[in-house]
């Protein structure tokens, strides 16, 4: 499996939503399904897949799963 | 000079004045509640110093329903807590002021949290979170804070009891790291603290920082005052660094944290002012008064100046020994409510 793959699969667990939904511009409190509860189980899931540790700033900047990516490659995640 | 606590008072007031302008006039044009009261009470729309910014009552937000947006563009509801009486605040969120009260409170703790997460114990339930639109003040200080943690770990159990062995596995699992605690005042007091003496538990909880806020009404009736809450806390637990904080939902933004002296503090982008509680007239750093809170977030609802129902003292500007800048102060609790009747009952025939 690909990064770009297993954040997709990770956003589907972690929001509950299907593979489709998940595209480069899905962005947080635009589905009722990525609110702030869920980014919380979002990041935790990614810290634990990705094994990073996330900054505060990174937490609040993840608002879309293109930023996603962009923001993992600072933490040596290649896409 | 670490922001927000960096700006010295003449920038300050000038920076915080615009923005408040702006806002009363936002209000004025998205908010006919606002207008109407602003117009009966014949306040200034522009202000011409922070003192003449005009203000609402913070039990207002029990009474009606305030907004400066459509119902559509709400995405959060946050209430108060409630605990004296039967009417809790509500204040709606857009997207835009929920993702500035989100941010702002990563600034305002960031000087004391640093920018890595730490392994975070909250000392409350998970319950709190049931609801995921609206959020009762205890879930939305969760919700906030649990930003700056990770590998979080709820200390109560569902029925309030302590789950002893949760929490001593979780110490276990982080030891010599240093862990975040958040909870509020009363829950931590109450639901840890005296259920530790109780049980006769000896809990060590290292090289963490507390974080803590809510008020000491309750607390206040058993006579324990933030040190005797700090010293205890480090007996029973091991808390070594603790930091009360005050605010309340009505108004996003007002995020008050503690330095290491001890004093609350204004960031930049917030402000207190104390009044007599009987002309509403500002007096002087060092006396004791009713609280006025200014923030510049509140724009999804008229909150951006409030008369809050809580006594308080101011006790410098710029000057506190630890550092920060804006001005520094203590708050002593709420006035008693006898005296408050007249001004909630005015204003509630005012508005309608």
């Amino acid at each position: 499996m690909t990064n770009e793959e297993k954040l997709r699969e990770i956003f589907v667990e972690a929001l509950g939503i299907d593979i489709n939904q998940v595209t480069e511009d899905l962005a947080y409190n635009t589905i009722p399904e990525w609110d702030s509860i869920a980014h919380m189980a979002l990041i935790a899931e990614i810290d634990d897949q990705f094994d990073t540790m996330l900054d505060t700033d990174d937490v609040l900047d993840m608002s879309t799963f293109a930023k996603a990516k962009e923001i993992l490659v600072k933490y040596d995640v290649e896409f | 000079m670490i922001a927000p606590y960096h700006l010295e008072r003449e920038q300050k007031s000038a920076q915080l004045l615009d923005k408040l302008n702006d806002l009363t006039k936002w209000h004025i044009g998205n908010c006919s509640d606002y207008m109407a009261m602003l117009e009966k009470s014949g306040a200034l729309q522009q202000a011409s110093s922070l003192e003449e910014v005009p203000y609402l009552p913070v039990q207002l937000f029990k009474l009606l329903d305030l907004k400066s947006i459509s119902q559509e563009e709400v995405v959060k509801i946050l209430t108060s807590s409630g605990t004296t009486g039967q009417q809790v605040s509500k204040i709606y969120l857009d997207k835009e002021t929920s993702a500035s009260q989100t941010k702002t409170l990563v600034e305002v703790m960031k000087p004391l949290l640093g920018s890595k997460r730490l392994p975070m114990i909250i000392l409350d339930t998970k319950s709190v979170l049931k609801d995921r639109k609206s959020f009762s003040a205890r879930g939305a200080g969760i919700l906030g804070f649990s930003n700056f943690g990770r590998k979080h770990f709820y200390a109560l159990n569902d029925d309030m009891s302590l789950d002893v062995e949760g929490l001593q596995a979780y110490l276990k699992e982080f030891e010599g790291q240093k862990i975040l605690l958040f909870g509020f005042t009363f829950m931590i007091w109450q639901y840890v603290y005296k259920e530790a003496v109780a049980r006769g538990l000896e809990i060590d909880f290292g090289d963490s920082i507390l974080i803590h806020g809510g008020g000491w009404k309750k607390l206040k009736d058993e006579a324990v005052d933030s040190l005797t809450f700090n010293r205890l806390l480090n007996q029973q637990l091991g808390i070594r660094e603790v930091h009360n904080y005050y605010g309340m939902v009505e108004q996003v933004g007002s995020i008050f944290v503690e330095c290491s002296m001890g004093h609350l503090h204004t960031p930049s982008y917030a402000d207190v002012i104390i009044r007599n509680p009987i002309t509403f007239e500002p007096i002087p750093y060092g006396e004791q008064g009713l609280i006025q809170v200014l923030s510049e977030l509140p724009k999804s609802y008229p909150g951006h100046s409030l008369l809050t129902e809580d006594l308080g003292t101011i006790h410098g500007e710029d000057d506190c020994p630890c550092g920060w800048k804006g001005k520094y102060f203590s708050v002593a609790g709420r006035i008693p409510k006898a005296e408050l009747r007249g001004c909630s009952d005015t204003f509630q025939g005012g508005t309608k």
